[in-house]
């Protein structure tokens, strides 16, 4: 990991009307870091990360994304982007192929590029078989997989993941998380957020949200330690205790 | 263009890929023309009918004669009475009876006078008038011959000329209103369904994150559906000259450009249906109760809108397919040119201006 910022927002802020869904929020997030992006359901975090990603603006406040500002270069922080959303992202009545060949002409690749990087990725995943096959036929656990690896096609500074393991398997889950990590070791910096505590545990450093503003933000182990806690589920129970907001 | 080549072609795999949505985007405009064409039509062949006559002489003869010669009618022998033609037309055996008045050659030669009674089933009142046409054009007929033998001074001969469809033919009415109510369907539901297709299934939020610009996207989302439509205008030209066998009078280059007009009309309203609804169903819905309804009852292609309330007549103003279904009766059988409907067409380039613009206005308001 490297001291280089890729996502810095300063009191960023949404309102829907009176309710505050993020409130001057602050954080830095470094180049090939995996960022862990916690809270309950209702505390703010999609609404957070809906700006970050440039389809919601914000109320105030201010951040940069890859070096782009929020308000004015929402066109370059697209291309230096990559999103996969908690609904499942792909297209079920397209084949492995045609969805690759969509997103990487979305992202502007050359039609070479496309397949060089198409072919490698297919044998990585050890879909070859399955490539000419509609999306929709396959197992959910790949289908995850697949989607995050369409959303680092285009090799994206950054990543966000909404919720990337909702109704994966355990072992499913290690793999993705093991893709997560060579995408960092590649410079791939990862904004994640997620339900499971045993993923935070993962995250170079999480922040967790409650009732829109960030309460804590450290390493997992500094805030076990922090919070004389054995594990992140008691860190965010304690956290958590107090929200007003949630379901 | 490249980004929007590959997306119409994704457009295309899924419309491909979609047999059933496929057989109802091809084979919807030909059952329909085909339907409306040939089986429902206001023309009436061999309606049952009685004659009650109480004269039995050769003036009633001869018109019952006149009568059965007509390919309109099949007279049924077998009442005799009136108590008898109460039951046939309440049994729906008989559509009309006549009855002739006792003495009926008499009173006609000496008091120049007879009378003669048509008794309809107004139960269908459009099928009732056209049958007492019908026969009081044959009577009138009737009448004039034997005018011309006693030469009397005086008579006024209404000839009646049915300009533009001489035969009455059902599919001149039909035909324009089947392209009106096909083109907006298919291009005003299915582009909405598709693109609010992508916002249920969450892609649209990924599309959104992507480079993409929102405007391609709408955009490749219509070409195909334009594409679709063109075929249909195709196939139901086709079909209503060879097979139904109606003219195109105007120029053929004339009715497909405002054809094409009618088709951006329809399309932006699909786009503006989908700014305003987020799932499949409720475009669906909206699309068949909000245009389809209209579009038969306010277009005047089932019902005639010099006949409506007032109310009624003002809102069918706001049916774009009002104005393409005269456009097509203009163009396409009386063989009018540009400076007689480029009124209509002015009106249906800004409907589209509107639909365009409020959709713009929406879609911003959504980001």
């Amino acid at each position: 990991m490297n001291n280089e910022i890729v996502i810095k927002t300063d009191k960023l802020t949404k309102k829907f009307g009176d309710f505050i869904a993020a409130n001057e929020i602050t954080f830095e997030v470094f180049k090939g870091e995996i960022f862990g992006f916690l809270g309950a359901n209702g505390a703010g975090k999609t609404t957070a990360m809906k700006m970050l990603i440039g389809i919601s603006k914000p109320s105030s406040g201010n951040a940069t994304i890859a070096g782009f500002n929020v308000y004015k270069e929402t066109e370059k922080i697209k291309k230096s982007i990559g999103y996969m959303s908690q609904k499942f992202s792909l297209y079920e009545d397209l084949t492995i192929n045609e969805n690759i060949q969509l997103f990487g002409g979305i992202y502007g690749l050359s039609d070479s590029e496309i397949e060089k990087r198409r072919s490698e990725l297919i044998a990585k995943l050890n879909l070859q078989n399955e490539a000419d096959k509609l999306v929709g036929s396959l197992p959910l656990g790949w289908k995850q997989k697949l989607a995050f690896s369409i959303a680092i096609f285009h090799t994206p500074k950054i990543v966000f993941l909404d919720e990337p393991t909702g109704g994966v398997d355990p072992i499913t889950r290690r793999q993705f998380w093991d893709m997560i990590y060579e995408a960092s070791h590649h410079g791939i910096t990862v904004f994640v957020t997620t339900h499971y505590m045993d993923e935070a545990e993962y995250c170079d450093r999480v922040s967790i949200m409650v009732d829109g503003v960030i309460k804590a933000l450290y390493s997992p182990a500094e805030l076990k330690k922090q919070f004389n806690a054995n594990s992140m589920d008691e860190v965010f129970l304690v956290l958590a205790r107090d929200a007003k907001r949630g379901e | 263009m490249k980004q929007l080549i590959t997306f119409i072609k994704k457009e295309f795999h899924h419309i491909l890929r979609d047999t059933r949505s496929m057989l109802v985007l091809i084979g919807l405009p030909i059952v329909q023309l085909l339907i409306f064409g040939f089986a429902i039509t206001t023309e009436v062949r061999n309606a049952n009918i009685a004659i009650l006559d109480n004269s039995k002489d050769e003036t009633t003869q001869g018109i019952i004669t006149k009568i059965e010669s007509s390919q309109y009618f099949d007279i049924d022998r077998s009442i005799t009475s009136n108590e008898q033609i109460e039951k046939a037309f309440k049994s729906g055996k008989i559509k009309l009876a006549i009855v002739f008045q006792p003495n009926f050659q008499n009173e006609l030669s000496h008091s120049n006078k007879a009378q003669l009674q048509i008794i309809a089933d107004a139960t269908d009142p459009n099928q009732a008038t056209t049958l007492t046409n019908y026969l009081s054009s044959i009577v009138r007929d009737y009448q004039n011959e034997i005018n011309r033998q006693n030469k009397l001074p005086y008579t006024i001969n209404t000839e009646m000329r049915m300009l533009y469809n001489p035969q009455l033919k059902g599919a001149y009415t039909s035909v324009p209103g089947v392209m009106g109510m096909i083109l907006l369907l298919i291009s005003a539901m299915m582009t909405s369904i598709a693109i609010v297709r992508e916002k249920e299934l969450g892609t649209m939020e990924i599309l959104l994150v992507s480079p993409m610009q929102p405007w391609l996207v709408v955009i490749s989302k219509v070409i195909p559906y334009f594409i679709i439509s063109l075929i249909n205008v195709a196939t139901i030209l086709i079909l209503s000259v060879f097979v139904l066998g109606l003219p195109i009078e105007g120029s053929l280059f004339l009715l497909i450009a405002s054809t094409i007009i009618y088709i951006f009309c329809a399309l932006s309203l699909g786009i503006l249906i989908s700014t305003i609804t987020e799932t499949q169903q409720a475009a669906m819905l909206i699309s068949l109760l909000g245009l389809m309804l209209p579009v038969v009852m306010l277009s005047g292609y089932a019902f005639p809108i010099a006949n409506m309330p007032t109310l009624l007549q003002i809102l069918s103003n706001l049916v774009p397919a009002k104005w393409y279904i005269i456009i097509v009766k203009n163009v396409m059988i009386k063989g009018i040119g540009i400076d007689q409907i480029w009124k209509e067409l002015l009106i249906l380039l800004a409907m589209t201006g509107t639909f365009l613009l409020i959709s713009v206005k929406r879609f911003k308001i959504r980001l």
